[in-house]
């Protein structure tokens, strides 16, 4: 009993130490996490942790935080996975909470003010660039790019539900993967 | 009921969050507008200070809101309902995932999301030049902006720059031109 809340407790350190060093994103973290679980803690092995990488990119989420939520889970179960979370997640909710405080006294400063326009406009490259990450392994042929439009036009023009495109993409996807190979077979058969 | 609307906003925006923080900025400001919870400068605020802090800057946006709206308990309640949708799943079908993931109609399903969510991450970046008015007007300030924009974009994709160093040049520069 008293090893298992030590274990727990050493969950949430790892985790808790992970948190607040990533600026810019989840994937920062992925190789913190890393070293922490395989190499210093030897929890999981190498090929596991990243299949769970793999994993935690394709269900709704930060990458992240699914990822330590799936290794606390899987080093000590349901508490494994909420002594990862709480680790992962409470600086930076702490530090933001501060932020949010303190902002809502400097928000009419005008150095504060210039400041956050230039990093707003980072922000954009940052975002931009990471369209551009996931639109190399995303966009590949004619139909995604058509997808991939469309989702934005709607979006744009349109005023088209964020959650419909998702909704959208998933329908078009498994409705065009499927019309394709039932023409591919049809097309075999008859020659 | 404040925290109601926060959790089953943020619960309904963890349920999508296809794609990491920046495709989850499109949702999140479809229900502050829902909601009447922030103005647009506000939320643009919102958006440079979460890309600037550690941690997803989804869940950060989250939390800012949350608190906004209602104070340290909805700061809470917003970034707990966010992370519990991928908490649950995990929890009770997270051994079936590896044959989940490998299985056909998965594969199928995600070669249509993936681009859907390139299309929500640009329409994100699209929108918020639209906000700080970095490709609306042609002026001094927005020609900064421009200039600061892709000075980092460079800096990431050549340099392989960490985005903390970025973001620390671009609120210099931000300071530099326009206090």
């Amino acid at each position: 009993m008293k090893g298992k809340i030590k274990l727990l407790w050493t969950i949430f350190f790892t985790f808790l130490k992970i948190s607040p060093v990533t600026f810019g994103g989840g994937y920062a973290m992925l190789s913190l996490i890393e070293n922490e679980v395989v190499k210093k803690h030897n929890w999981i092995e190498e090929k596991e942790l990243s299949d769970i990488f793999a994993i935690s990119q394709s269900i709704p989420g930060a990458v992240a935080i699914n990822s330590a939520i799936f290794v606390g889970h899987r080093v000590a179960n349901l508490k494994g996975s909420l002594a990862a979370l709480t680790g992962i997640t409470f600086p930076t909710l702490i530090i933001v909470v501060g932020v949010s405080h303190a902002y809502s006294y400097i928000q009419d400063n005008r150095i504060v003010n210039a400041a956050l326009l230039g990093i707003g406009a980072s922000v954009i490259a940052l975002i931009l660039h990471a369209a551009y990450t996931v639109g190399r392994t995303a966009i590949h042929d004619r139909t995604t790019l058509i997808i991939g439009i469309l989702s934005l036009a709607g979006l744009l023009f349109f005023q088209f539900n964020p959650i419909w495109v998702i909704v959208g993409g998933f329908i078009a996807g498994i409705s065009i993967c499927k019309l394709k190979v039932f023409k591919k077979e049809r097309f075999s058969h008859s020659s | 009921m404040i925290y109601l609307q926060l959790f089953w906003s943020f619960f309904l925006i963890g349920c999508f969050s296809f794609g990491g923080g920046y495709a989850m900025l499109p949702l999140i400001d479809r229900q502050i507008t829902n909601y009447g919870w922030m103005t647009t400068k506000d939320f643009t605020d919102v958006i440079a200070l979460s890309g600037m802090l550690p941690g997803s800057i989804g869940i950060n946006a989250a939390t800012f809101i949350g608190y906004k709206t209602a104070g340290l308990l909805g700061a809470l309640i917003a970034s707990i309902s966010m992370v519990l949708p991928p908490l649950l799943l995990i929890i009770l079908i997270g051994k079936w995932f590896k044959r989940f993931q490998e299985s056909p109609t998965t594969i199928q399903a995600f070669y249509g999301i993936k681009p859907a969510i390139v299309g929500l991450i640009i329409y994100s970046a699209i929108k918020f030049a639209l906000s700080i008015e970095m490709i609306t007007s042609i002026s001094w300030a927005s020609t900064g902006l421009l200039f600061i924009f892709l000075f980092t974009l460079l800096a990431l994709h050549y340099r392989k720059v960490s985005p903390i160093i970025t973001i620390l040049i671009s609120a210099l520069a931000g300071i530099i031109f326009y206090y």
